[in-house]
């Protein structure tokens, strides 16, 4: 996703773009993800601006692929289980107003009246009508389509060319070299890998998370809607697993129920207590899941940034290489934005956010945590 | 007998019940697990008990084999060293260290969860039916071959009056000659494949007196229903308007392309249909067992890469129900032999083996010889729905091939949805994938049937567990 949408800004620049992935389109994280496009969940900061700069830019690109790609401007629903939580979530809220964010306090029968299938004696809830949702896969696709950039498949990078002094001349791939004085990396997940390929290092790793789908379903959860702690949990830095409940309708039926985060390698093995213990947290706030069935489950690996923010820009270290991954679980939300400011960096224009908290080289050479 | 190891084991048609016996017979505990309502899985289905049918075998060939099966199996459970649990729809596998839990749903709305603790598993799943998509394949009176022989051996009767048969593949024979028997006239059996070819594998035939046999009496039913059988011949379209009315038929040539002007069409209210035959490897997938292709990859023991997770039948490779008892026997044996702390020696099972490796050579050579016509997917319009449970048209898998590059059968998925529905892709991912251009390879399912959250969301454990057996 991120690829794809580095791909159609730079192409709108000017710029001669060829893609090249090992997998097909949306292989990687994007196929297995939600499409969440959040300003909910995240604190002020530079996510946040990045959050609100990419849902910018997502609305516009709903003007020309809306359907094809299902927007859905659907708003986001963040749920109190007690009334301590509900102080807590307003005083989030509040600060979020502040940066910009649309955050309406929800409380008593005005919640149900968003959400009528939730469960009952709920203290409240806020409200963000700025959230929205695509379905990934197709965002990807009809981003790349849209760029007209050239799409090589199937094709795996070997190395990056570079010359005597050290700046990129070109990417070597299993099947012919590519010349460009640019290379941008955005392998996502497996963003680290590329990096090491030219040389230098960016400490992404995988955190996994399961998505349980049910079967299909009319329309009986209108919003995104998880509870309070699923904040907490995305900020947090443990391996361990952890799961809060976040559950949402589609546009095509099946209920899409998330999120857990663990950080146990590429393990795609499917594993049963991260599964029940998203089905309980999913029933818990929806008793009528209780009867419903889920139909599949998949896994897939967020690119988790020991900071939490993703890399983005030009890396001093390798002159022409620029990052762009390390978003963890909110790449395809963040996509837009990210490629928007590669373009413009790519294009020596001032980029419209600060990209000092996204620079690539802000961590030490190696992390402890990377050794072990 | 609680002292005895358990085994369970997965399925209960030909090599389910061969394994059941063969290890209850060596010292372990058996729970056989099935979701029919009786034991014989596909091969062995019976009409339900309140038909009262007089001569089920009439419909089966090799009765007496099964006979002896359900009378062991019988026996076993009467000795309290097997027990045969009916209905149980297994969803998950749940590997522990050195144990395994089989959880089932049972009911019938399938909701009532079961957990059944095991010291090892036996899959013996076996296989479905492909079918690839043609013109009017959702018309009301198109069948699955499988699914009107399944009518027949289970109710003794079938609808429609005049029924054509087509595809490729063995089973399409034993449809025809049932459908003849049950009194439908079977306007005529229309096989892609080219029987000539099947002549030049004379190496494999000549070994395979029994099979021979087999045909030959096949052969002669169809001449006594006067059936007639047009070879190197596939349904180009299925006409009618609330259902099915007509099929259109023509020629192939030498590379798999329809001869122009060769196409006639034949009146009938019945098309049963099928494409051979995939194993169901869901269980096997999620358990983490290698896969071959689309089998499950099992050694000379029939134990798969896992160590515990027996497979035998269908699912490591499609090729009978004779083959099936020999892979199930064999899988038994082993099975008991290792879970009582001994290695088997193979010479027990020798004659099981010598039958196995006859009939994978003449699986093979059936392979070789029973396919789709090469180019079947030119016959599918842009309009004519590929997968039934999301209603994706050929169309919109050509499109995201085309100009979203989709190359694969998991991005076709991604961008159409098609396989995304309640079968999972079960049904389409053949034709998903021939319309791609690619390789059919395995899913990942892990649920291997729906589960409501509920029971998922919940730790079970159920009576059953503690029986007495």
């Amino acid at each position: 996703m991120t690829g794809a949408a580095c791909a159609l800004y730079a192409s709108r620049a000017g710029l001669d773009v060829i893609i090249v992935d090992r997998g097909p389109v949306a292989g990687g994280t994007t196929g297995a993800g939600e499409g969440n496009l959040l300003v909910s969940d995240k604190e002020p900061g530079p996510e946040l601006d990045l959050a609100l700069l990419s849902n910018h830019l997502w609305a516009e690109l709903a003007q020309e692929l809306g359907a094809a790609i299902e927007y859905e401007a659907k708003g986001g629903v963040v749920v109190a289980t007690s009334p301590g939580s509900l102080i807590a979530l307003e005083r989030f809220a509040v600060e979020q107003r502040a940066a910009g964010v649309v955050a309406e306090l929800v409380a008593g029968d005005a919640l149900y009246g968003l959400e009528p299938h939730l469960a009952p004696g709920l203290p409240g809830a806020v409200h963000y009508p700025q959230d929205s949702q695509v379905m990934p896969a197709l965002a990807a696709a009809h981003l790349v389509r849209a760029s007209g950039a050239r799409l090589f498949t199937g094709r795996t990078v070997t190395d990056v060319l570079r010359r005597a002094d050290g700046t990129v001349r070109g990417v070597r791939t299993d099947n012919g070299d590519i010349h460009t004085p640019a290379v941008v990396n955005a392998a996502g997940t497996w963003g680290a890998d590329l990096a090491a390929l030219a040389g230098t290092h960016l400490p992404v790793l995988p955190r996994r998370g399961f998505v349980l789908v049910t079967e299909p379903l009319p329309r009986m959860v209108h919003h995104k809607v998880y509870a309070a702690d699923y904040v907490a949990d995305v900020a947090s830095d443990s391996a361990a697993l952890q799961t809060s409940p976040v559950v949402e309708g589609t546009a095509a039926g099946p209920i899409l129920i998330g999120a857990s985060r663990e950080r146990v390698g590429f393990d795609r093995s499917f594993s049963m207590p991260a599964l029940r213990a998203l089905a309980a947290g999913a029933t818990r706030l929806f008793p009528f899941l209780a009867d419903v069935r889920a139909i599949r489950s998949y896994a897939g690996f967020r690119p988790y940034m020991p900071d939490h923010l993703p890399a983005i820009g030009a890396d001093p270290r390798v002159p022409g290489l620029f990052h762009a991954c390390g978003h963890e679980g909110a790449g395809i939300g963040l996509a837009t934005g990210t490629g928007h400011l590669i373009a413009q960096t790519l294009t020596a224009k001032t980029p419209d956010l600060d990209l000092h908290p996204f620079r690539p080289d802000r961590f030490p050479d190696r992390s402890p945590e990377e050794t072990t | 007998m609680t002292d005895r190891p358990h085994l369970a084991v997965i399925g209960a048609g030909p090599a389910g019940l061969a394994a059941t016996v063969a290890a209850a017979a060596h010292g372990v505990r058996v729970t056989l697990l099935d979701s029919a309502a009786q034991a014989g899985g596909q091969f062995y289905r019976r009409p339900a008990a309140e038909l009262r049918a007089h001569r089920p075998q009439a419909l089966h060939h090799d009765w007496r084999t099964w006979e002896r099966l359900r009378d062991g199996l019988d026996t076993h459970v009467k000795a309290g060293t097997a027990r045969h649990l009916t209905d149980h729809h297994i969803w998950f596998v749940e590997r522990h260290p050195g144990r395994f839990t089989v959880h089932a749903l049972l009911g019938p709305e399938q909701e009532d969860p079961v957990a059944v603790h095991a010291d090892a598993v036996l899959l013996a799943t076996g296989g479905y039916e492909k079918v690839l998509p043609f013109p009017g394949w959702t018309l009301p009176g198109v069948v699955t071959a499988g699914g009107a022989q399944a009518m027949l051996k289970g109710t003794l009767a079938v609808s429609g009056r005049i029924a054509v048969v087509a595809g490729t593949g063995p089973l399409l024979l034993p449809v025809a000659t049932g459908l003849a028997a049950a009194g439908v006239e079977v306007a005529a059996l229309v096989e892609s494949a080219d029987p000539k070819a099947f002549v030049r594998r004379t190496l494999a035939l000549a070994a395979q007196p029994g099979k021979l046999a087999e045909g030959a009496r096949y052969a002669a039913q169809l001449a006594r229903h006067r059936v007639r059988t047009l070879a190197r011949h596939t349904v180009v379209e299925g006409h009618g308007t609330e259902r099915l009315e007509a099929v259109t038929v023509a020629a192939l040539d030498g590379a798999g392309h329809i001869r122009p002007g060769t196409g006639r069409r034949i009146p009938c209210d019945t098309l049963a249909v099928g494409h051979g035959m995939l194993p169901h490897t869901d269980l096997a997938e999620t358990l983490g067992c290698r896969l071959d292709a689309m089998d499950v990859h099992v050694d000379d023991e029939q134990r798969t890469d896992v160590s515990g997770v027996w497979a035998a039948g269908e699912t490591t490779g499609i090729g009978g129900s004779a083959l099936a008892l020999a892979e199930g026997h064999i899988a038994g044996r082993s099975a008991a032999a290792r879970l009582r702390g001994r290695a088997p020696d193979p010479r027990e099972w020798a004659a099981a083996a010598r039958t196995r490796t006859r009939l994978r050579e003449f699986a093979a050579a059936l392979d070789s010889v029973y396919a789709p016509p090469a180019h079947w997917t030119e016959q599918v319009t842009d309009d004519t729905v590929v997968c039934r449970c999301e209603e994706v048209t050929a169309g919109a898998v050509r499109e995201a091939v085309a100009e979203l590059g989709a190359g694969d059968v998991r991005t076709a998925k991604l961008l159409t949805r098609a396989g995304m529905g309640w079968c999972q892709g079960r049904m389409c991912a053949p034709a998903v994938a021939g319309l791609a251009g690619c390789e059919l390879t395995p899913s990942r399912r892990p649920f291997a049937r729906p589960v409501p959250l509920g029971v998922l969301a919940h730790e079970h454990t159920h009576p059953t567990e503690r029986g007495s057996s």
